[in-house]
């Protein structure tokens, strides 16, 4: 048993560009469910429509990266307005029920063997993300004792973290602007906020968008960063592992999805670097018990329970505050 | 009461693990890996003639020889599975041929493809595939006829799968409006317990009627496990006041907790049942005028008495009426001295035992996988959307129409047959838009 490297191994994860991945995924989902209660489990679809934006525009219509960057911004926008659309002056669960059914169609299309020619197939689409690897100005990679990056990665941290900041600045001014108050409004009453003549369906679609296009963020760094998009990266699992970062670490706080984010990846890759040691030949729990491969599944169980536990126990997370939380809607 | 509520989730994991840990032999796959030795992997498919699921069909019996440098070195025959390994002494650049006349008739080799395959064999173990994509010119020449025929048989046994597990989902969605995402994974309870079960017995005295014991006992360990759930999660839950939202995200991590526990006590790999199975040739009879194997005929018998019985207890017994009353309105019904608590559970046990009944009858088309569930998820979303959210005849109505176009979706609106599953997702999304209740909801269910 090496603490060490499972020290070494979370904080990896914890600082890398995982967590980067999901905190910008989660960003998006505290402005949906944290500030408006709306209850989105396609944030992957977000993500993939940004990815597949740019991979695809680059790619497949040879067209230029920035380009490409245009492109992935609008596509969540455009994906939102469809979404919302049929849902949004619905009970909370259509809007859940269509965004993760969303999210699939758009993960079965892209990944399909007869839109290969566009999408690539399940092997995805990489070779455009050239432009950002070379704006890279590290010349070598970082060691920090205990963790070391390498140049390009590196590289992500330092435009994944600006982003990650960024979009806080944005949310946080967003929120105390009249705005945002009117989104937390309608997460507490929705009738309330028509009565005074606002237009609830509007604002929804708004939030819905803004928090689609955060996402999509998280979709487009996660394909710049490992320079590929593959279909199956973008599975139901990617919005509920940023579901449960959100819950940990407090929805409806700014920083609520960053610290969760950071706290939920150092938790599940330490585990995970825990169990991969412990199992196997030459841990210490029989094999009988547990194989080398159901180690690996140790992290999902803990995702789920650690959601149902939360969810029971302490729905507001770590930095929030219960009464803010919009669990107890319709 | 927090403490309560705590100690009895661990009694139920607890309890989980007991149940699925005292199942030796239950992490084994059925299918016994072939002979560590290296050898070349050979997979022929007809990909002109496929079955109801869209999977193109295995070609049994064919004569497969390999030679290196001209000389031959090994020969095999593919079995019901279309599969032949044959051994090879080392690593290197072997050629495979088939010979054409051992192919059954009605199969020929498409023009692309050549009748020999270069394999490299690059490593050790029995994972080096050569590939013949036989029948591919001939697809073009199918005939719509019985494609349409095919399909709608396929259609009719998934629409009926699919209702089961619906009606399932509407009988717990009725009185206590959880939208269950976990409900995939109620599913897969059924198939993966009754596999066990029937691994246990398919080698005793009762191994004619294995399959049928475990059914059985999987409907019953459903309701069980329906039960458990209400008492020991759903319950407390309910009784702390928690939300719809609050709900739904509890029973999404319930589902990825359940699917992975699965996947740790039966693998990710494929299982199946050892009777019944849709492996290899079998007898089609015709019911009704489809050709129908005797398996898929069970299925559709199975599902209607169920689903009729079901039907009728909900109509006419008192629990029935009282279920509905409770799904009505649980203010009024509570007002009016029935015990709002009872029906609940009563509902989670027909319920689980409905959906652990489903996930054997889909097993029994589509094999045992920890993931069965998840995949079907959103298919019975779209059949309860599409009838109406909250009804039991919508149930039941959106299950036959979802189920008929998921299969013939690929046929009648050119949907690629490897994602067939979108038809159903694009319909539940163009129905709410249009008309959000369903086909038999109520609007003000809507919110």
């Amino acid at each position: 048993m090496d603490i060490l490297e499972i020290l070494r191994t979370a904080l990896q994860q914890a600082l890398g560009p995982q967590a980067i991945v999901f905190a910008l995924l989660a960003i998006g989902l505290n402005v949906h469910f944290g500030y408006t209660g709306l209850l989105n489990f396609g944030q992957a679809g977000f993500a993939l429509v940004s990815a597949y934006g740019l991979a695809v525009t680059v790619v497949t219509f040879g067209a230029p990266f920035w380009l490409g960057l245009i492109v992935a911004m609008i596509a969540p926008l455009v994906l939102a307005v469809i979404l919302g659309l049929p849902t949004l002056r619905l009970r909370a669960d259509y809007l859940a029920i269509v965004t993760i059914a969303a999210a699939e169609i758009l993960r079965f299309v892209a990944g399909a063997v007869e839109t290969k020619d566009v999408f690539g197939g399940s092997n995805g689409l990489s070779g455009f993300a050239g432009p950002f690897q070379a704006a890279n100005p590290y010349s070598k990679g970082v060691d920090l004792g205990i963790v070391a990056f390498r140049r390009d990665d590196l590289w992500s941290l330092t435009v994944g973290w600006a982003l990650v900041a960024v979009c806080c600045v944005l949310v946080w001014a967003l929120m105390r602007s009249p705005w945002g108050r009117v989104l937390r409004s309608i997460r507490e009453d929705e009738d309330a906020v028509r009565s005074l003549g606002k237009n609830v369906f509007a604002y929804k679609m708004q939030a819905l968008a803004l928090g689609g296009l955060l996402g999509g963020l998280g979709g487009l760094f996660l394909a710049l960063k490992q320079a590929s998009v593959v279909p199956t990266n973008y599975a139901t699992l990617m919005t509920f592992y940023a579901f449960a970062a959100l819950l940990l670490g407090g929805a409806a706080r700014v920083l609520g999805p960053v610290i969760g984010a950071i706290l939920f990846w150092f938790l599940i890759a330490g585990l995970g670097s825990f169990f991969r040691q412990s199992a196997g030949a030459d841990g210490w729990i029989p094999t009988v018990i547990m194989t080398d491969t159901q180690a690996s599944l140790i992290r999902y169980i803990v995702l789920g329970l650690a959601i149902i536990l939360l969810m029971i126990f302490r729905p507001q997370g770590i930095f929030g505050d219960r009464r803010e939380i919009a669990i107890d809607e319709r | 009461m927090r403490k309560r509520l705590y100690r009895v989730l661990v009694a139920l994991i607890g309890a989980l693990m007991v149940l699925l840990v005292g199942t030796p032999g239950a992490a084994q796959a059925t299918e016994t890996p072939p002979p560590d030795a290296t050898a070349i992997q050979v997979t022929l498919q007809d990909k002109a003639n496929k079955d109801a699921q869209g999977n193109p069909k295995p070609i049994p019996d064919v004569t497969l020889e390999v030679t290196k440098d001209g000389e031959k070195v090994g020969e095999g025959v593919t079995d019901a599975k279309g599969v032949a390994i044959i051994e090879v002494e080392e690593l290197g650049e072997y050629v495979v041929s088939l010979d054409e006349d051992t192919l059954p008739s009605g199969t020929a080799l498409d023009e692309n493809t050549k009748d020999e395959a270069t394999v490299q064999v690059r490593f050790q173990g029995p994972n080096n595939r050569a590939i013949f994509p036989i029948g591919v010119t001939a697809g073009d020449q199918a005939n719509f006829g019985k494609d349409l025929a095919t399909n709608l048989r396929g259609g009719l046994v998934f629409a009926l799968i699919l209702a089961v597990a619906a009606l399932g989902f509407a009988l717990i969605f009725g009185p206590t409006g959880l939208s269950n995402f976990a409900h995939g994974e109620m599913l897969t309870f059924g198939a993966v317990i009754a596999w066990t079960f029937d691994s246990l017995l398919d080698s005793g005295a009762l191994a004619g009627v294995a399959v049928i014991i475990a059914a059985i006992m999987a409907t019953m360990a459903g309701g069980l496990g329906g039960y458990v759930q209400d008492k020991v999660l759903w319950g407390p839950v309910r009784r702390r006041g928690a939300g719809l939202i609050a709900m739904m995200i509890i029973s999404i991590g319930l589902a990825i907790f359940l699917r992975y526990i699965f996947q740790y006590f039966y693998t990710s790999s494929t299982l199946q049942y050892s009777q019944y199975s849709n492996q290899g040739r079998e007898a089609h009879w015709y019911y009704l005028g489809f050709a129908m194997a005797d398996r898929e005929a069970v299925i559709v018998v199975v599902a209607l008495v169920v689903i009729v019985g079901v039907c009728l207890w909900l109509a006419k017994s008192r629990m029935g009426k009282a279920m509905r009353a409770v799904s009505d309105n649980p203010a009024l019904a509570a007002s009016s001295g029935l015990r709002v608590d009872s029906v609940i559970t009563s509902a989670w046990v027909l319920g689980g035992a409905m959906t652990a009944l489903a996930g054997v009858l889909y097993a029994l088309q589509n094999q045992v996988n920890s993931f069965m569930g998840m995949k079907i998820l959103l298919v019975i979303f779209a059949a309860v959307t599409l009838g109406g959210l909250g009804t039991i005849w919508g149930a039941l109505l959106g299950a036959l129409v979802i189920g008929l176009i998921n299969e013939l979706g690929p046929l009648l609106f050119n949907i690629p047959p490897s994602i067939k599953e979108v038809g159903p997702l694009v319909i539940m999304i163009v129905i709410l838009l249009v008309r959000p209740q369903g086909i038999l909801g109520r609007k003000d269910r809507l919110g």
